[in-house]
Formats: C-alpha cells, structure tokens, sequence
C-alpha cells in the first residue's frame, strides 16, 4: 500500500490538509537544499525566502493565522528585504560565483544532520503518538496575544530586552566616532 | 465552519462565490486603475497649465488603454547581461501583492445605525470585500512589505548599474519607513479596538467625530500619509525612479509589456494605498453625517459605495497634487524625516493614545471623573513626548557639533584609512 493512500486511511477527514503539507513540504525541502546548492548569493536568498514562505503556509494549514502573518512581516518582509540589501550594496554579481564554495562543508552537513536528530528527538519524545484534535479552531490574535502577555509575559519581556540590546550593539558597532 | 472538521466538507457554492467576487474586484481595480492613470494625468496637466491627454475618447478617457495596447505590441528587450529567469520574475512580484492589498478592503455597504456593512444575496449573508482574514490589517503590512521585492529583484536582475542604485535606494527606503506606517496604524487599532478592517470600519460608523481621523488625534493620520506615500515611492519621495539621476530607476532596462506591469502595480498601489487611507481613517464606506432632510431612494449599500468613492477621489486627488507641488527630496532628507521625526512621533504618540485608553478603562482614581483621569493622563503624556522630542533634538544637535568637530582628512574618503 502507498504512504498516500495509508494516509488516506489512517486519517480522512484530514485528507486535504495531508495532500496539502506534502506539496509544501516538498517545495520546502526542494528550496532549502537549492538555498546551499546555488552558486549565486541572490538566488540563495531568494530560495531561503521560499523556504521561509512555505513555513507561512504550514501555519495557516495549522489555523494559526496571525503566526503566519507574522512570519511574512518580520522573515519575509524585513530580515530577507535587509539581507539582500545588504547583498546587493557590496557583491551582487549575476551568474555563478566560484568562490561560494570551500572545503567546509562536511562540517557544516554534520552540524545540520545533528540539529536535525536533536529537533526530531525532542519532538518525538514531546508528542510521540499524539494526534491531532478532530476539530482545529482557528486561533484568533485576541488569543495568541492574552497568552503572550499572561503565560508568556517573562520569555517575551527578556526577548525584547534581548532585540534592545542587538539594537544598541549594532549602532555601536557601526559607528567608530 | 467552527465545531466541524477543518477544510473538510468543501462547500461548492462557496468556492465558486469567492472566485466570482475575487474576478470581479480585479476587474473593477483594473478599470480603475486605468482611469486613475487618465486622472493624474489630465490633473498633473491642468496644474502645470497644459491640456493632457484630449484626443483618444471623451476627454481622451480612453488613452491608457491605447497606451497599454501600443506596449503589448512593442519588442520585449532583455539585457544580455540580465538574470533572465528572475528579470521575467519580477514585475509580477510587484503585481499581485498590489492586488491582493485590495481584497481586504471593505469597498460598499451600509454601516449606517448599526448596520454591519452585510447584504443578503439568496439567502447567505455577503460582505462588499473579498475576503476578511482573522488577522486582518496586518495582512496589509505583510503585503505592502512583500511590494519591495518586484522593485529590487528588477533592479538587480537587469545587471545594470542604475536599475541597481533604484533598487538600493527604493529597499532603504521601504524598510526605513515601514516602522512608521506600522505604528501609526497600531494607533489606530488601539483606538478601533479589532484587526478586521470590517470591525474598524463599523467602529467609525457614527458619523464624523468617530473616524479614526479624529479619534487617534489626527497626528497619526498625517504620519500615515506621509508614510504611505514613501512606501508608495511617489513623488516627493521617488528617489526610487528619479529622472534626473539614475534615468528611470529600477526599471529602466524594461519595456514592453513587462514596462506596462511595473506601471499597473504603482498605480494600482496608489488606488490600494489611497482605499487603505480611507478604511483606517475616514471610515471607509461609512456615511460622515446623517441626511435627515433628504431621503435618498438608493439602497444602503450603494450608499456605501458613494461615500467610499468621494473619500478615496480625496486621496487619489492629494497624490497627484503632491506630485505636481512638491520637489523631490534629498537622500539625507529623506533618511532624517524617517528616522529622526516620524518613527519618534509615532511611538510617543502611541504611547500616549496607550494612557488615554487605559485611563478610560481605569477608575485611576487621579480626578474625580473617568473624563477628569483621561486629561491629567492627556497632559502627563504630552509633557513626556514633549521633553522626549527635546532631548531628541539636543541629542541630533550634539551629535551633529561632534561630527563636525572631528576634522576631515584632506585628501580621499572619510573612514577609508581603517
């Protein structure tokens, strides 16, 4: 029996969701490795932007709306928009590059294999078996946001003072007068 | 849709519903855009004492499209030292968030007394917006953030040196001003109370003294403007396109019809931008005051669509004003009314506008009355935006006396020598 229709079988009523997530899984993975296979510093962002799309679009699968809103603002709309930026004012070359590529990289795919056993561990040993409830409710900002400035007052309160402190660090570090 | 499972069960007439509304509102926005093309320029050539276009159709009405009919027959170019793939890419980058920005703009409608802004079509409950996310005005930020990509891939794709300096320019410029219009519309919603641009509408539905223009103190609204019209890159602030310097900017290795893409997407951003204007701070379709004395016999809705049109004609109207008044400004201008002005004045005010609310909602207990706690909190706050704007300035000023101080070296660049 295919992993589709074993899917199909196991869970129905979650039947669009499935086709859903595997075609955005798939255009994921496809995008983050062309992001570290591409000879081109652009074109590698601009599959990291795709790749930070695609997470957008698994939220919304999720029924968290306002993550996914966000995750555009803040990822796609400020981090990317600022590093091309960046890119494009010193080495924005078109075409290939021939020196993106050094004899690093065994070490990095080593780090990525074991970030990747340490996430999966740690998910599999929160949720294991867990399933999904049967009915999703989209979650509404009102929501996320009284959790946040209850439950979660302390971790957002010390992120904030951690953004402030880059904020202060980068200006210091930019300007030598 | 709440309590059963989610997205199962697809409801037919409901897809079909929303492809039908989803056709129609780009129909309506092209037309309309194209007359807003035809506008400015009839407008631009009244202030400037000339006629404009007159020949092709009443009042020459039909030009734009004799305009975008010319460009689809003319020879599609590509530099050949271009980045072909994403050079093609790139004018419908700028496109289609330009017209997804509309979708959530509530167009029509009654929302007078009370009224939601709903009519019943067969029996289903219908909304003159395509669609009304959970979360959304932020679905405006995220759309108008994602605008800046058509304009900088083009500039970097046509590997061209001006395209690229445009796209530079117009990144710096989106990012520098995207802190302002998000804070000035965080006013807003603190005052409206909702995300959905259906509930800030219904919220500003009583008439004049209710719309956010008012009750947000009108200083967010100018910010609004003057952010929305950078973000825009219009005029004074098109240092992204400005002629005089870099040709035409980021898209000055276009033509054809990839030209006639990059000039819909700016007009229609100036259509969207003007509608988004009008929802969050003029009440979109909702009725400024009541007509006791007359009684028109037209039904809410078109009402609705009356008084959206009229605000937006204000707006459309203030665009091509300030393009035919203003001079463009400098880069350091630019920079420094971003940064140094707006953003400040956004967050103080919006931490005063934050006081106000609380007072409201609070027995603080400074005054006898709720209304006497919301005027000390009103001056206290004031005070403090007040003595923060001065220690701004005295903190520009000394920087600017030290900068000064250090002398410069008489020969190359400054900081080239570590």
């Amino acid at each position: 029996m295919s992993l589709f229709a074993l899917i199909a079988q196991e869970t129905p009523q979650f039947l669009p969701q499935n086709i859903a997530f595997g075609v955005i899984a798939v255009i994921s993975v496809v995008a983050a490795l062309k992001m570290v296979t591409t000879s081109n510093v652009v074109h590698a962002a601009l599959y990291l932007v795709l790749v930070l799309a695609s997470v957008a679009a698994t939220y919304i699968l999720l029924a968290a709306e306002f993550v996914a809103a966000t995750q555009i603002l803040v990822y796609i709309g400020a981090v990317m928009v600022l590093m091309l930026f960046g890119v494009m004012l010193t080495r924005a070359q078109i075409g290939a590059e021939d020196d993106l590529n050094h004899d690093q990289r065994w070490i990095g795919g080593l780090v990525a294999a074991l970030l990747l056993a340490v996430m999966s561990y740690a998910l599999i040993d929160h949720y294991g078996d867990d399933r999904l409830p049967e009915t999703i409710v989209p979650q509404t900002t009102a929501e996320v946001s009284d959790e946040i400035f209850s439950t979660y007052i302390v971790p957002f309160e010390a992120i904030s003072v951690l953004l402030l402190a880059a904020l202060i660090g980068a200006i210091v570090v930019a300007r030598r007068d | 849709m709440i309590g059963q499972p989610y997205l199962i069960d697809v409801d037919w007439g409901d897809l079909v519903q929303a492809v039908i509304t989803a056709v129609i509102s780009f129909a309506v926005l092209l037309v309309s855009v194209m007359l807003m093309v035809w506008f400015e320029r009839k407008v631009v050539s009244r202030l400037q004492n000339r006629i404009g276009p007159n020949q092709a159709g009443p009042f020459g009405l039909l030009q734009t499209l004799f305009d975008g009919t010319k460009l689809f027959f003319k020879e599609d170019l590509i530099p050949a030292e271009a980045d072909r793939f994403v050079f093609k890419l790139a004018p419908y980058l700028a496109l289609v968030p330009a017209f997804l920005m509309f979708t959530i703009i509530p167009v029509a409608g009654d929302f007078s007394n009370g009224h939601d802004g709903s009519v019943m079509v067969g029996g289903e409950k219908m909304f003159f917006q395509v669609i009304d996310p959970p979360v959304g005005i932020l679905f405006f930020l995220a759309m108008s953030a994602l605008g800046v990509y058509g304009i900088m891939l083009a500039g970097w794709s046509s590997g061209s040196k001006y395209p690229l300096i445009g796209s530079v320019r117009a990144s710096a410029q989106v990012i520098s001003y995207e802190a302002a219009l998000g804070l000035a519309l965080a006013s807003v919603l603190l005052v409206t109370g909702t995300l959905s641009t259906n509930g800030i509408v219904q919220a500003q539905s009583g008439g004049f003294t209710s719309w956010a223009l008012v009750t947000t103190g009108f200083v967010p609204f100018v910010i609004f403007v003057i952010a929305g019209t950078a973000e825009l890159n219009r005029p004074p602030f098109d240092l992204v396109e400005a002629e005089q310097e870099i040709v035409g900017g980021f898209h000055t290795e276009y033509s054809s019809i990839r030209f006639a893409l990059f000039f819909l997407a700016e007009f229609m951003n100036v259509v969207t931008m003007s509608a988004i204007f009008v929802t969050l701070f003029l009440g979109g379709p909702a009725p400024a005051w009541d007509f006791p004395w007359i009684d028109l016999p037209l039904p809410g809705a078109l009402m609705g669509f009356i008084w959206f049109f009229g605000k937006l004609l204000i707006f459309l109207f203030m665009f091509v004003w300030f393009r035919a008044t203003l001079p463009r400004l400098r880069y350091d201008q630019l920079m420094d009314l971003g940064w140094k002005v707006l953003i400040p004045l956004a967050l103080g005010w919006l931490l005063v506008l934050a006081g106000i609310r609380v007072a409201q909602d609070n027995n603080i207990g400074l005054a006898d009355t709720a209304f006497g706690d919301t005027l000390i909190i009103l001056v206290i706050g004031l005070a403090g935006l007040a003595a923060g704007a001065g220690l701004l300035a005295a903190a520009i000023k000394n920087a600017r006396n030290e900068a000064s101080a250090v002398a410069l070296p008489t020969s190359g660049i400054v900081g080239m020598e570590d």
